[in-house]
């Protein structure tokens, strides 16, 4: 079977995929604004986010999926260094990402604010926490194709698959920007 | 370092230790007979590493059909303690009645209807789109396993001890939350679901991609057979909503293990928003099982009747709005639960819009018999017992989705006997029609007829007289779920009814038993040498039976004898649903390190398979 047709498969398969992700994610969000109001006397979102860190920590994201844009640029011209490049930067910029996001964790847990607190934060979490889970995946993924591409080059079998990691990764940046809005804009206005 | 796995854990009833005792000795009888005949190698390279879907697809029949004997059995239970031991001192006690309806359930729906369906799906779909194979034959194979997994912590508190779920087959909480069921049980029912759930959901990708881009040049999605068409349906409606499942049970989990608050009672917990999320995969999921059938019974009638399907495109464009609709009624279930007036009125409407394509797709059906000459074979049995269980149940069905009546007949045994006609009579009947149809397809020999349509005839009456009663027992104020009820409601005589139908639905299951043996004895008289005895229309009619490995030397509409590629064998499929099963393993007796291991060797196995560029071989033909 031709390299083309795979490619074609796994492509829209993957698409399927992506598809049915964002379903369980549009289950999070539905439970997250079901139970956000339900803060049992806890802490609410206004009281606990800090805008301008997370405003940050988006802007890390998006230029990370504007680099693995220029990852994959390099990739369709075959210019290996500058793939390696690229995706290593994206690789950093993800990695700083999901620090920042255990960061923001780590101080919400010690202000007694953890998922056990309330209905509300137990929703936040875990919309939160699966958006980061997915990231992980992605660095992972990253990590093993970023020693693909130098051990066995650009060849077609894992430029197929670099095309599905940067879809994977575009997505998560659209999810999160969901986020950004539902979970820390809104709580805002 | 063993969490709640203790030795107080371990089987210690006379039921539990039976089944440890009997599942060794089977296991060691089956051992020696395979060391004896040198068969494991055979067992493991030819069938449980496959990949050919033809194989697979063998391997769903096999676990489900297993699981329906245990289904059965469960049934069988229920209603001998309704029927006989009410009032006596020999009953089950409430606690274990309610485990055995759970797993009923559970294994119905998810384990037989769905294994079935599946393992239909993959023999047959490939062949009639005129493929060699499935889009992902790799994933093909882990789905399987993951169904297996599933399968195994359905039954493993038989072997290992603890309790399964007793929270009925959808776990309501806050009954299923840690507060009232503080065991493992609902945490095998978790995972049970989860995992075999996540083997549907790649499945479902599967075979939907397979069918969308692997058709053999020419079979544009207007000439498609009505069994491609059905199962294109029902994957889209399993890549809809098994996501919905998946995350709602992440959800009641993470309720379990960590401590949060999605369905508690308390700390602003909404126990009713679970109760949407379950239902709005759960009324899809019944679709799921019955789409595929409408299409097995739209290509037997035309068969057995030698004339097109009537209505083609009316009954294609009919599975669509089906498609689409029915992930727009799932309040129906729960009309009583205070969703308040104008909400139970929308949905009621368009639970009975939903009538309407589907009587389109039934009456195409009736019609394509209208001036045909119409022969009775075994499948075509099953079709017309279909249509006469199907017209029954949907009439209740319609008087369910009124909120009026439903507030009288909710949760009563009148529902319960609604379910199983669309369940028993729709898509079970659908399998078997299918099975009998395609059967000599598969094994290259045909069935005795005259016990098929013994079994069918056992199996119809049967159904009638154990399920009427229900209805009527229903409209008495019987609700369901009931382990002992007083003698002076006079119910027994109607429940004894019901028990002497489902041991006539025995003897049909057991004629069909008998069929298999005796068709399999008498294999070299009743070989389909011609690979189409129906002389039926399709693809998968011009090919041998059984098909070669390859399904065929040259893919219809093209002319060109070449030489292809295939895909090999892998046990990564097994060592990855094996991980998995490990993962669960670990969280449902919180053993963590166990999880552990679980998620790490599970991603590496997956990683070792991506990177693999060997996994197809090359097939040239003389
Ligand atoms: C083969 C013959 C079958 C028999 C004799 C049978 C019998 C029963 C009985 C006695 C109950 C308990 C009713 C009660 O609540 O009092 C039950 C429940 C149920 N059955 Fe079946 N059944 C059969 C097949 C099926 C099939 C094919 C399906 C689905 C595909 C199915 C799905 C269910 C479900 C979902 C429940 C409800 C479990 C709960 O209450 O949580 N059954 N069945
Ligand atoms: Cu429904």
């Amino acid at each position: 079977m031709s390299h083309t047709e795979t490619h074609e498969r796994s492509l829209l398969g993957f698409w399927i995929y992506l598809m049915t992700d964002l379903l369980s994610f549009g289950v999070l969000f539905a439970t997250y604004a079901v139970l956000s109001p339900n803060t049992a006397g806890g802490p609410n979102a206004k009281e606990l986010f800090s805008l301008p860190f997370v405003l940050i920590e988006t802007l890390i994201l998006l230029t990370s999926s504007f680099t693995v844009g220029l990852a994959m640029l390099a990739v369709f011209k075959q210019a290996k260094q500058q793939a390696l490049i690229w995706f290593g930067v994206t690789f950093l910029l993800g990695l700083t990402f999901l620090g920042m996001e255990l960061y923001e964790f780590n101080n919400l847990i010690a202000e007694g604010a953890s998922w056990e607190r309330s209905a509300f934060l137990s929703s936040f979490f875990t919309l939160v926490g699966t958006h980061g889970l997915h990231i992980s995946v992605g660095l992972l993924w990253m990590a093993v194709s970023m020693v693909m591409i130098w051990k066995r080059g650009l060849t077609p079998f894992i430029n197929s698959k670099l095309t599905r990691l940067a879809l994977f990764w575009h997505f998560l940046d659209i999810v999160w920007i969901f986020i950004f809005t539902i979970v820390y804009l809104l709580s805002y206005v | 370092m063993f969490g709640r796995l203790s030795l107080e854990a371990l089987p210690h009833e006379w039921y539990t230790l039976g089944a440890v005792v009997s599942l060794g000795l089977g296991g060691l009888v089956a051992a020696i007979f395979l060391s004896k005949k040198k068969l494991w190698g055979w067992l493991w390279n030819e069938w449980l590493t496959s990949t050919d879907p033809k194989k697979i697809g063998i391997m769903y029949i096999i676990v489900a059909l297993l699981m329906l004997f245990r289904g059965f059995l469960d049934a069988a239970m229920l209603w001998f303690q309704q029927a006989v031991l009410n009032g006596t001192s020999y009953g089950l006690s409430a606690d274990h009645f309610q485990e055995i309806f759970t797993a009923h359930g559970v294994i119905m729906v998810i384990f037989v209807t769905m294994g079935l369906m599946f393992g239909l799906m993959n023999y047959i779909i490939p062949l009639q789109i005129g493929a060699r194979d499935v889009a992902f034959p790799f994933i093909n194979s882990l789905s399987f396993w993951l169904y297996v997994a599933g399968a195994i912590f359905l039954n493993l508190f038989f072997v290992l001890g603890g309790d399964f779920s007793s929270a009925g087959w959808l776990a309501y909480p806050p009954l299923s939350g840690l507060e009232y069921s503080p065991g493992v049980g609902v945490d095998y029912w978790i995972w049970s679901l989860q995992i075999s759930g996540l083997g549907t959901l790649l499945g479902g990708i599967n075979i939907l991609v397979t069918i969308l881009k692997m058709r053999a040049p020419g079979m544009t999605l207007m000439k498609m057979p009505m069994f491609t068409w059905a199962t294109l349906c029902s994957m889209v409606l399993i890549v809809s909503t098994f996501p919905l499942l998946t995350a709602t049970l992440v959800l009641l989990s993470l309720d379990r293990l960590i401590g949060t608050h999605f369905f508690t009672s308390t700390m602003g917990g909404n126990p009713m928003m679970y109760v949407n999320l379950i239902w709005m995969w759960g009324h899809p999921e019944v679709y799921i099982i019955m789409i595929p059938s409408f299409g097995i019974f739209a290509q037997v009638v035309s068969t057995f009747s030698r004339k097109k399907l009537f209505g083609y495109s009316w009954t294609v464009a009919s599975l669509i709005a089906v498609t689409l609709l029915s992930m727009l009624v799932w309040l129906h279930h729960f009309f009583t639960m205070g969703a308040g007036a104008n909400v139970n009125a929308f949905f009621g409407i368009m639970t009975m819009i939903i009538a309407i394509p589907t009587g389109i797709i039934v009456f195409n059906s009736i019609m394509t018999m209208y001036q045909g000459r119409i022969t009775f074979g075994t499948p075509m049995l099953w079709f017309l017992g279909f249509v006469s269980t199907f017209s029954f149940g949907g009439m209740a069905g319609v008087m369910l989705s009124v909120p009026a009546i439903d507030f009288q007949v909710h949760n009563s045994l009148f529902l319960v006997a609604h379910f199983h006609t669309m369940a028993i009579g729709g898509a079970l009947f659908g399998i078997f029609a299918g099975f009998s149809f395609w059967f000599s397809k598969i094994t290259g020999f045909k069935l005795n007829e005259k016990i098929g349509k013994a079994a069918f005839w056992c199996w119809i009456v049967g159904f009638f007289v154990s399920f009427v009663p229900l209805y009527v027992l229903g409209f008495m104020g019987a609700t369901r779920r009931l382990d002992q009820y007083d003698p002076s409601t006079g119910w027994q005589s109607l429940f004894i009814i019901s028990f002497v139908g489902l041991l006539i639905i025995a003897t049909g299951a057991f004629l069909q038993v008998l069929q298999l043996i005796h068709g399999f004895l008498k294999r070299n008289e009743n070989k389909d040498l011609t690979g189409n005895p129906w002389e039926a229309e399709g693809l998968e009619w011009s090919t041998s039976s059984p098909p070669p490995d390859y399904n065929f030397a040259v893919i219809p509409g093209t002319n060109k004898i070449e030489e292809f590629h295939m895909p090999k064998n892998t046990p990564i499929g097994i060592y990855v649903s094996g991980f998995v099963f490990l993962v669960g393993f670990g969280a449902v007796w919180h053993i963590y390190w166990l999880t552990a291991l679980g998620i790490i060797g599970a991603i590496i196995c997956v990683i070792i398979r991506a990177l693999d560029e060997d996994t197809e071989y090359k097939v040239i033909l003389k």
